[in-house]
């Protein structure tokens, strides 16, 4: 049937993983493709430079909503450092159906929220050590 | 939608006959197949329309035997390519019976006619507290120039909210024309919703309060018979690409006195008539607008396609396509369990139908139907404020034209029942 629309996919986003809000995330953006109306919120939970707890709350296509599920299940246990590596073809692999150039937008939308995110937790750090020094 | 019966027993069944078959042939996109064999279901025109052989002769025949540039050459393909311009800007005043051809500026699209009359009009002529008025259903192309005007200047915009069922309030239209707006700019019809607006009323208020009226006829020109005389606006614009003709090919019309008192929207070649080092005359409208040289095989293809639309007869094609929405709303309602349906009942709507079927994504909807040849647009359709009214994220449209088939219907019907069959799986 249709490769894009494979039984795990639609199971991922009829039933994502990790959905719902964080209390007290550590750091959480939210990410949005306005051509189609994907919205993404990715909370993490950081300690000792390692993501312990993630959860994300969002609507959009079920390619979005997928690789939203599969991303959150892959990062949470890794390292920061692990997760800001991370490339778009990791995460096409770990979605593992071809997407055409048109929905890549859709399906990179998850880890592009996350690194927004990670981006502004060093951001925050960084302030936080500069105001200690000072 | 209680009238849908009355409505679809208006239009005339026997009009989609031979007559349409042999139309169909005019469009040689249609005999194309995708790449799984099947063949093109084209449910998009309002975002661009296909193009008949007739259209695609004209442009070509420019680039073929008399490519040479308008308005200057005194050899014979030059003079031939100037005819042929100023020949499509006669076809396309006659579409819309504007009083004369020199009131038709030809631009790229609908959306460059609209900033052509902001920047020139509107900076001349909106200051400060001054009111336009708008609705929430224009297409970005009638709102973000208009942001952009008064944040420059100053003014003010208002907008006419609309019914659960997509139709303007006229009620506050009228209260909104209290603040003695200098302009009011809408649409004829929605591209989203498919209302087909009052257009001759409204310009009546509008006028009566003393403002201007701009009409964006994009998704009007080439589905219904346009008389800009009759319904009295100021400025209409619409494109051509949507109207069977090529991409850059569009128009404005508006009245003489304004275009001759509005100053310039461009400045280069063919706009001006003596050129001093430091200063210069001006063209005769409509050249005064069309600085430099213009997508001339376009717009020879858009006069092509006036003429091609007036053959057919623009209360034919109006027929037609009412046909074509009224049959969509009834099979898709009848067919496609659980589907939301947004927009007027098809007395009131041109050839436009946007849904959405209940936790699935427009996108995914659109993907799934491309495997079986079907094109319809998701998203928002350029219309984000519409969509946040209705509290949408997105939407799936499909629209039709004057080779749209009742069977292209019945495949979107099919196609939506096997979308929501690979979800509920």
């Amino acid at each position: 049937m249709d490769d894009l629309y494979r039984d795990y996919i639609l199971e991922h986003y009829r039933r994502p993983h990790n959905f719902g809000v964080l209390e007290a995330p550590t750091t959480s953006y939210e990410g949005s493709n306005p051509l189609c109306g994907d919205r993404i919120t990715m909370m993490l939970g950081i300690s000792d430079g390692v993501v312990r707890e993630v959860a994300f709350t969002g609507r959009g296509c079920a390619i979005s909503q997928a690789s939203a599920s599969l991303l959150t299940d892959e990062i949470k246990g890794k390292t920061v450092a692990e997760v800001e590596e991370m490339t778009p073809d990791d995460l096409l692999d770990l979605i593992g159906i071809d997407i055409s150039p048109a929905r890549l937008k859709c399906a990179l939308l998850s880890l592009d929220t996350v690194a927004h995110a990670l981006a502004d937790d060093a951001a925050k750090q960084a302030e936080a050590q500069g105001q200690t020094q000072a | 939608m209680s009238d849908l019966s009355t409505t679809s027993t208006q239009s005339r069944p026997a009009a989609a006959g031979p007559d349409l078959r042999s139309r169909r042939a005019d469009f040689p996109i249609l005999a194309t197949t995708n790449r799984h064999g099947k063949p093109l279901v084209y449910l998009d025109s309002a975002a661009t329309s296909l193009k008949p052989q007739a259209v695609i002769d004209a442009a070509d025949a420019y680039n073929r035997e008399y490519s040479s540039n308008i308005h200057r050459g005194i050899y014979e393909i030059a003079e031939r390519a100037t005819t042929a311009y100023e020949g499509a800007r006669a076809s396309v005043a006659k579409l819309i019976n504007a009083p004369e051809p020199a009131e038709i500026v030809f631009v790229r699209n609908a959306t460059e006619a609209i900033n052509l009359v902001a920047y020139s009009w509107g900076r001349r002529n909106i200051g400060r507290g001054d009111s336009i008025v708008l609705t929430e259903m224009e297409h970005h192309a009638n709102l973000v120039p208009w942001q952009l005007l008064v944040q420059e200047k100053d003014g003010d915009l208002e907008f006419v909210p609309i019914t659960d069922d997509g139709l303007l309030r006229l009620e506050v239209f009228e209260v909104l024309l209290h603040l003695k707006p200098k302009l009011v700019a809408f649409t004829h019809v929605s591209n989203m919703l498919g209302t087909v607006n009052p257009v001759r009323e409204m310009t009546e208020m509008a006028h009566a309060a003393g403002a201007l009226v701009l009409i964006d006829g994009a998704q009007a020109v080439p589905h219904m018979p346009v008389d800009v005389q009759e319904l009295g606006v100021d400025f209409y614009v619409f494109s051509g690409h949507k109207m069977l003709a090529p991409t850059g090919s569009g128009a404005l019309w508006a009245r003489r006195e304004l275009l001759e008192a509005m100053p310039p929207f461009m400045a280069g070649g063919d706009m001006i008539r003596e050129v001093h080092l430091r200063r210069s005359d001006w063209n005769e409208i409509p050249w005064k607008f069309e600085a430099g040289t213009p997508d001339i095989s376009a717009q020879i293809g858009m006069g092509a396609a006036a003429e091609y639309l007036m053959a057919i007869g623009l209360d034919a094609v109006r027929d037609h396509e009412h046909e074509m929405v009224a049959y969509a709303l009834e099979v898709l309602r009848r067919d496609v369990p659980g589907i939301e349906l947004y927009g007027p009942a098809a007395d009131r709507r041109g050839g436009v139908v946007s849904f959405n079927l209940p936790g699935i994504h427009p996108h995914d909807v659109a993907q799934i139907l491309d495997r079986s040849g079907i094109c319809v647009r998701a998203g928002h359709h350029c219309t984000m404020p519409l969509h946040e009214r209705f509290d949408l994220a997105a939407s799936a449209r499909a629209s039709f034209n004057v080779y749209t088939i009742r069977e292209e219907i019945d495949a979107l019907a099919t196609g939506l029942r096997e979308v929501a069959r690979i979800f509920d799986r």
